[in-house]
């Protein structure tokens, strides 16, 4: 369902992806690790399309369609959702205003009609429920004032409730303890079916032991270092990264490595 | 200096055949005032920026001092109908409104549905029944006396709100008083002046809305006292909603006494210069006052918020909260100054402005200031300016919102915890639509935005 040819991405004049190949096929969890700085939550800001950064070379097609011509809305709407490193707290904008407006434009988008309000209330309920995220948070403002792993459940929370058929988690399992840690694994595997994909980037072996990767890539200075299938990430948890260093010439502008 | 600018000329003339039409039937002791009012008037005329005056820095008055006001005639006040009115302005038949067409008292279109011996008149009738009291605060707390619209304002009193509510007594529904303007070929000036007095344990709402026919050239330049006596409070909204062409200089003047409340709305959305003086005197211990405001500003429009809160007694506590969203080449100014006195201990005052940019020609002077003369107390202030947050657009986006509907969203978030706060429900649904249509004017809400 998505296919990345050979991604290029830099902020101004600061080259950060350098040559990206990755398929994510229908139903798969795919892991992505790697150092501080390499390109991890570029690569998956690049895929949500946020605006700072450019594509300067490469492809990305979601079920055959380029990902990258859409706005970041359209492509939320067509089953892209990013779990970010760091939510935004938004002042003043309601949550369940925030969800219902969230939720209607993708139903809008499905030809569908808007939720009413008092079914929408109730599955915002059931999906709290189900990540275990105080329900007074729902009544407060977008993220305001969340400590760190509220922020992190309530991005779990979105997912839940927006249903997408790739969803890239930015270290959703970091600041979390153990218990929030394996609600935000159970709210990834509930959404795992034959038809949707999942993208985790982490740093840490834990999440993984909760969630199985079909599939573990380590990315460096912006290139994919080397794939694996879940014991890779048992193996870098012992070694470290220094050892895939050597394997990719350094500062070489020629891409190549392919992965997946 | 030695030009006489337009507006001055006609000052000079229309106060000699004012003055004459009052003294016969305003008591001595309001003509005195009237006059020694104009006398220092005429001192310094209208500010300019030459005279190096700080409290007229930051706006130019020029256009006001360019232009020569008429008289309104009495056909055109009369014109005036009730639907002019709900085209202009927030109407609810329940409450007692009173209504001024360029200063002139409507009665046909004031409603007064008081209870309890509470007064709400007119000042030009209530000089008869209420004398005393107005002499006993007329102009009493208004400080430094200096300002020259404030002046030019008491040299031409003639009509406005007079309200006063009795000790013990709480007015049920708000009380409303509506300034309209309106002029034909000449443009129209008008100097409304609102006098409210309550005592000891009442409380009341009062709101003071500013409009005027879409179009129509004028001046408003309007002084309102309120005056809180001892456990009493006020809720006070005031929207100024004139139209964009014209011109409006308010002060309010408020004077606290012991354990008062004084909470106060300020929503600015209209006139193409339009400044506010409000002065909050904590004169006695356990006085507290809340300053809410919020200024919408688009195309060339200038808006200046003056502001100062005197604390002079000990326990007293002043919290300012203002926001600005400012589009096009609109400018806003935001002077805000708390000052404690020696006496005041235990003073505790927080201000705050915000302001939400909109596009790169739009400006803001936001200069919050503290001046502490006391020894314990907990004092605070800050001010900010940006413009819409990159990273809050694209979180929205990032959740299927489109670009347009996260703007709006988050536009409308900025202002709602000034309107929010506004607890009378058919006030706080009308300020609500007239942000939808402060909306539709903003450029980066248009479709061709994007
Ligand atoms: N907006 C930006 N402006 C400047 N540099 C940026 C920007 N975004 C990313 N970078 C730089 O690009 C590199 C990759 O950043 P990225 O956030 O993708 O790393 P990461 O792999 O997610 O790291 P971490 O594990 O610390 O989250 C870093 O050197 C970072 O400083
Ligand atoms: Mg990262």
């Amino acid at each position: 369902m998505l296919e990345v040819h050979d991604l290029h991405a830099s902020v101004g004049e600061i080259k950060i992806l350098r040559g990206i190949n990755f398929t994510v096929k229908k139903g798969e969890t795919h892991a992505i690790m790697g150092p501080n700085g390499s390109g991890k939550s570029t690569f998956a800001n690049v895929l949500a399309g946020r605006p700072e950064y450019t594509v300067t070379k490469g492809e990305v097609l979601l079920d055959g369609k380029n990902l990258l011509s859409m706005e970041p809305d359209v492509r939320a709407r067509e089953g892209v959702f990013l779990a970010m490193q760091y939510p935004v707290e938004l002042p003043g904008v309601r949550y369940n205003q925030f969800l219902k407006a969230a939720l209607d434009a993708i139903r809008e988008h499905k030809g569908e009609d808007q939720i009413d309000i008092r079914a929408f209330n109730q599955l915002l309920k059931e999906k709290g429920d189900l990540v275990e995220i105080n329900p007074d948070l729902m009544r407060r403002n977008v993220n305001e004032g969340f400590s760190g792993g509220e922020k992190k459940r309530s991005e779990i929370l979105q997912m839940a409730l927006l249903e997408p058929h790739l969803a890239l988690l930015d270290e959703t399992d970091s600041g979390l303890d153990i218990d929030a840690l394996k609600t935000v694994a159970d709210g990834v595997n509930r959404l795992q079916d034959p038809e949707k994909s999942v993208i985790l980037v982490t740093h840490y072996q834990r999440l993984l032991n909760y969630i199985s990767p079909d599939f573990v890539h380590v990315l460096i200075d912006g290139k994919i270092a080397k794939s694996g299938d879940h014991k890779l990430a048992l193996e870098l948890e012992n070694k470290g990264y220094d050892w895939l260093r050597e394997t990719i010439p350094p500062v070489s502008e020629t891409s190549g490595e392919s992965a997946s | 200096m030695s030009k006489i600018a337009a507006s001055e000329i006609a000052f000079i003339e229309h106060f000699d055949s004012f003055n004459s039409m009052m003294t016969s039937t305003q008591p001595n002791w309001l003509n005195q005032k009237r006059a020694d009012a104009f006398t220092n008037y005429r001192t310094n005329g209208l500010p300019t920026g030459r005279r190096g005056n700080e409290s007229w820095k930051y706006t130019d008055v020029r256009d006001i001092s360019n232009t020569a006001f008429a008289n309104s005639s009495e056909d055109l006040i009369t014109s005036i109908t009730e639907k002019d009115l709900l085209d202009s302005s927030h109407l609810n038949k329940n409450w007692s409104t009173l209504v001024f067409i360029n200063g002139v008292y409507s009665s046909s279109l004031s409603t007064q549905n008081p209870n309890d011996g509470i007064q709400i008149t007119n000042i030009k009738d209530a000089l008869g029944s209420h004398g005393q009291i107005i002499e006993r605060h007329l102009g009493k707390y208004i400080a430094p006396d200096d300002d020259p619209f404030v002046l030019l304002n008491t040299a031409f009193i003639n009509d406005g709100a007079f309200i006063y509510i009795p000790k013990g007594i709480a007015s049920q529904d708000p009380i409303h008083v509506i300034y309209f303007s309106t002029s034909e070929t000449d443009p129209t000036i008008s100097h409304p002046r609102t006098l409210i007095v309550t005592e000891e344990f009442s409380e009341t709402t009062l709101i003071e809305s500013y409009v005027g026919t879409p179009k129509a050239k004028y001046f408003t330049n309007n002084v309102t006292e309120i005056v809180i006596g001892e456990e009493s409070r006020v809720d006070h909204y005031r929207l100024l909603l004139d139209n964009p062409d014209s011109f409006h200089i308010g002060t309010t003047v408020v004077h606290q006494e012991k354990a008062s409340t004084f909470s106060s709305t300020s929503l600015q959305k209209g006139a193409a210069l339009g400044r506010h003086n409000l002065t909050s005197t904590l004169a006695a211990p356990q006085s507290t006052c809340n300053l809410n405001g919020l200024y919408m500003t688009t195309g060339s429009q200038h808006i200046d918020n003056y502001i100062n809160i005197e604390h002079i007694e000990p326990h007293t506590t002043s919290r300012l909260y203002y926001k600005g969203i400012l589009d096009g080449s609109s400018r806003a100014i935001f002077g805000g100054t708390v000052t404690v006195q020696r006496g005041a201990m235990k003073t505790d005052a927080q201000q705050k402005d915000k302001n939400l940019l909109l596009s790169r020609e739009a400006e803001v002077d936001s200069k919050p200031a503290l001046f502490i003369y006391a020894d314990d107390v907990i004092c605070g202030h800050g001010a900010t300016a940006g413009h819409m947050d990159d990273n809050s657009v694209f979180y929205m986006q990032s959740r299927g919102i489109d670009l347009l509907t996260a703007r709006r969203m988050l536009i409308k978030a900025f202002a709602s915890e000034i309107i929010e706060e506004v607890k009378i429900d058919s006030l706080r649904e009308y300020l609500e639509d007239l942000f939808v249509s402060f909306e539709d004017e903003l450029t980066l809400l248009q479709a061709s935005s994007i």
